[in-house]
């Protein structure tokens, strides 16, 4: 599978960068275990396999200190050495797996304090991407890329900037970001993700039944999915929260210098220190209006 | 000159001059003495032929770019709302052959191009195309957030004639730009075909009344440099080039995308009023405000004056409110929070503590030679992960997030 010589493409062949959250905070919180969630995953990652002999997987760790890639269909070879009772999948994947958790906790020097903390999920994304980017680059002919964030933990505020950075260039390469939500609360993060990207935001309901939920819906091929009823965004709400009181508003002001987002008028902008003159009063906006009034 | 002053004075009968210039060689011969297709192909060890690998001095290219924006662009102000009038030249001067098919068609392609990017990086700024025909400049859209609208416009308009004003065309934007509110930015980008300017009277004037009006003036010129346009742009803050082909001038459209570093007296810091409205509800009819047609569902509902809108951004038109959803600021902060560029690290330069890795950080491919040495690579000089060239165009032009710094926790 490693090098396909013929690479005729056809539409249905796919390339998911799995992005798997791996922070053990959530996992200890969680009412389903990890090792639950794994296997489920790990069906569903060879199924996928299975469909299309030209479908490639790539996963993506995302944990709470750092993120690296711990499985690659195309580099990994067919039959496992070591363990010749495990699939190859399995065996490599796995033990990749547990050098990552490994190393990850090595990395981190201080518990979480307060809240259920998040995962580096700005950091596989942009890996993801990256990885797309180099399978564009490869040719006319290569497999229809997807993300699918399986992510537990909450948003991480702090990552919002390179989160929607992520985004957007994922829209400009129409890549779109699919999302399977296990946590409590709905990820903000991931529902803009799915709604910007034309991708599926899943939260599902019994996390018993997780690998039904990503066959149905997150193993079709981006071009069949045209033919299928999949879950429709219910209410993405891009209203904007205030910078001064971290309140949803539906109108607000802009710092014309450094766009925060005030729910008030204010003399000075307090994220860049600029000075403001006189609010933009409506008579203006009235006036503009006028101007600009078609002539029907 | 003269040849092609001929050429302009006999219009239509371009075969006749093509005649003389090319010396009387067939059409066939004239592909190939244009093209000169033959110098993008050299010959490997084998003595094959194959073409020019010129991505490493593509690479070399951008980085001595990347680093010339980096410097002076550091902490500096950028503005981020920005009134853009872009003025087309359809003067016959368009309609030259020296860009091909002609420069009329290779403008409007690139406009096209262009106003797509500006969006896509500056979706809260505005719009508007001017033309300049037959010493006139015609508004062709006003000021405004669509691109397709204006894409359409100038699908619309694509013929040239007469002489250009450079005169006329500055007092009919700087009329426009006066209007608008005092936190923006105002810009002026001519695309210049002609090599001169037919004006009603003293461009001086113009040039100075642009000046007052803090309009930032930019020029592209498709055939040579020209005194009066460098005064101009030098005169108001903008920039000057002279495109040489069509990849250049493509390249120098491309330029006036990004916010420019803004002048603080330019514009005044303000606040500026805004709604994010909501969706509407699933299944509801309204008429829409901006199309005046019934719709189900689908849309957006003004906080302010309820009425319904199909697209964000824009401006409602029953009571003028500015109309943005969060995302539409979030994809102006990269231009506020730049990604520091990477280092070059040289092949030789390997230091003895710690080995470098094999692979890109973000992509994993090899970042090792056929000869088992350290390609070309770059590195984050926050977080010392290494990347592979085509990654570092990637995170730099387009991802504005560095993987390496994005996948270390920060304490």
């Amino acid at each position: 599978m490693a090098s396909v010589p013929s690479k005729l493409y056809s539409d249905d062949v796919s390339l998911v960068m799995v992005l798997l959250d791996t922070n053990p905070f959530f996992w200890t919180t969680s009412s389903l275990p990890f090792s639950q969630f794994l296997a489920q995953v790990l069906a569903f990652l060879n199924s996928m396999l299975l469909l299309n002999q030209l479908n490639q997987v790539v996963v993506i760790a995302t944990g709470y200190n750092s993120c690296d890639y711990i499985y690659d269909s195309s580099s990994a070879p067919n039959h496992s050495s070591e363990d010749a009772r495990l699939p190859a999948l399995y065996s490599n994947l796995l033990q990749k797996l547990e050098e990552f958790m490994i190393r990850d906790e090595k990395l981190g020097k201080e518990e979480p304090r307060g809240k259920l903390a998040s995962s580096l999920l700005s950091g596989s994304l942009s890996m993801a991407l990256c990885y797309i980017q180099r399978v564009f680059r490869s040719g006319p002919l290569h497999p229809q890329p997807r993300i699918l964030c399986l992510q537990g933990s909450p948003d991480g505020p702090e990552q919002y900037v390179a989160v929607m950075n992520a985004i957007f260039s994922a829209q400009r390469s129409m890549v779109p970001i699919d999302s399977c939500y296990v946590g409590a609360h709905n990820s903000a993060f991931l529902q803009q993700a799915s709604y910007i990207t034309g991708g599926v935001y899943v939260k599902p309901q019994h996390l018993d039944g997780l690998f039904q939920y990503l066959v149905t819906v997150f193993a079709t091929d981006l071009h069949s999915r045209s033919f299928l009823q999949l879950p429709r965004p219910a209410g993405v709400d891009f209203r904007a929260s205030c910078f001064c009181h971290k309140m949803t508003i539906d109108m607000g002001y802009i710092c014309s210098v450094c766009l925060s987002i005030f729910c008030k008028h204010h003399k000075k902008c307090s994220t860049c220190g600029s000075v403001f003159g006189q609010a933009q009063s409506d008579n203006t906006s009235a006036s503009d209006r006028k101007r600009k009034a078609p002539e029907t | 000159m003269s040849t092609g002053e001929k050429r302009r004075l006999n219009g239509e009968a371009e075969e006749e001059d093509d005649d003389d210039i090319d010396g009387g060689l067939d059409a066939w011969e004239r592909t190939y003495t244009d093209e000169r297709s033959w110098e993008a192909l050299e010959e490997d060890e084998s003595g094959l032929l194959c073409p020019i690998d010129n991505k490493a001095i593509y690479h070399a290219q951008y980085r001595r770019r990347l680093r010339s924006l980096s410097a002076n662009a550091a902490r500096i102000q950028k503005g981020l709302i920005r009134f853009l009038y872009i003025v087309v030249d359809l003067s016959r001067a368009a309609s030259e052959m020296d860009f091909r098919p002609s420069r009329m068609v290779v403008i409007t392609k690139h406009v096209e191009a262009f106003i797509r990017e500006f969006f896509d990086q500056n979706p809260l700024s505005q719009i508007g195309l001017v033309t300049i025909k037959d010493g006139v400049a015609h508004p062709l859209t006003e000021l405004g957030g669509s691109p397709e609208s204006h894409i359409k416009a100038l699908m619309g308009k694509m013929e040239c004639s007469g002489d250009s004003s450079l005169q006329n065309a500055l007092d009919l934007v700087c009329g426009y730009l006066d209007q608008i509110p005092s936190y923006g930015h105002r810009e002026v980008l001519i695309l210049y075909s002609a090599l001169s300017t037919c004006d009603p009277g003293d461009i001086m004037e113009s040039i100075q009344k642009c000046k007052k009006s803090k309009i930032r003036c930019s020029v592209i010129g498709l055939s040579a440099e020209m005194f009066i346009c460098k005064l101009l742009c030098q005169e108001t803050g903008g920039l000057y080039s002279v495109a040489m082909d069509e990849a250049h001038f493509k390249e120098l459209m491309l330029d006036h995308a990004p916010p420019p570093p803004a002048i603080a007296e330019f514009a005044i810091a303000n606040l500026i009023k805004m709604g994010f409205p909501q969706r509407a509800a699933e299944g509801s009819i309204a008429i829409c405000s901006c199309h005046k047609e019934a719709k189900v569902g689908d849309g957006y509902i003004c906080p302010r004056c309820k009425a319904r809108v199909c697209e964000l951004p824009t401006e409602c038109r029953i009571c003028g409110l500015t109309l943005v959803s969060s995302p539409h600021l979030a994809r102006s902060y990269h231009h506020l929070f730049p990604i520091t560029p990477f280092d070059e690290v040289s092949p030789r330069q390997n230091t003895p503590l710690q080995r470098p890795p094999k692979t890109c950080f973000g992509c994993q491919q090899s970042l090792l030679n056929p000869g088992n040495k350290l390609g070309l690579s770059v590195a984050c000089p926050k977080c010392n992960q290494y990347f592979c060239v085509d990654c570092d165009i990637y995170i730099h032009e387009s991802l504005h997030n560095c993987p390496g710094c994005e996948s270390f926790r920060h304490s």
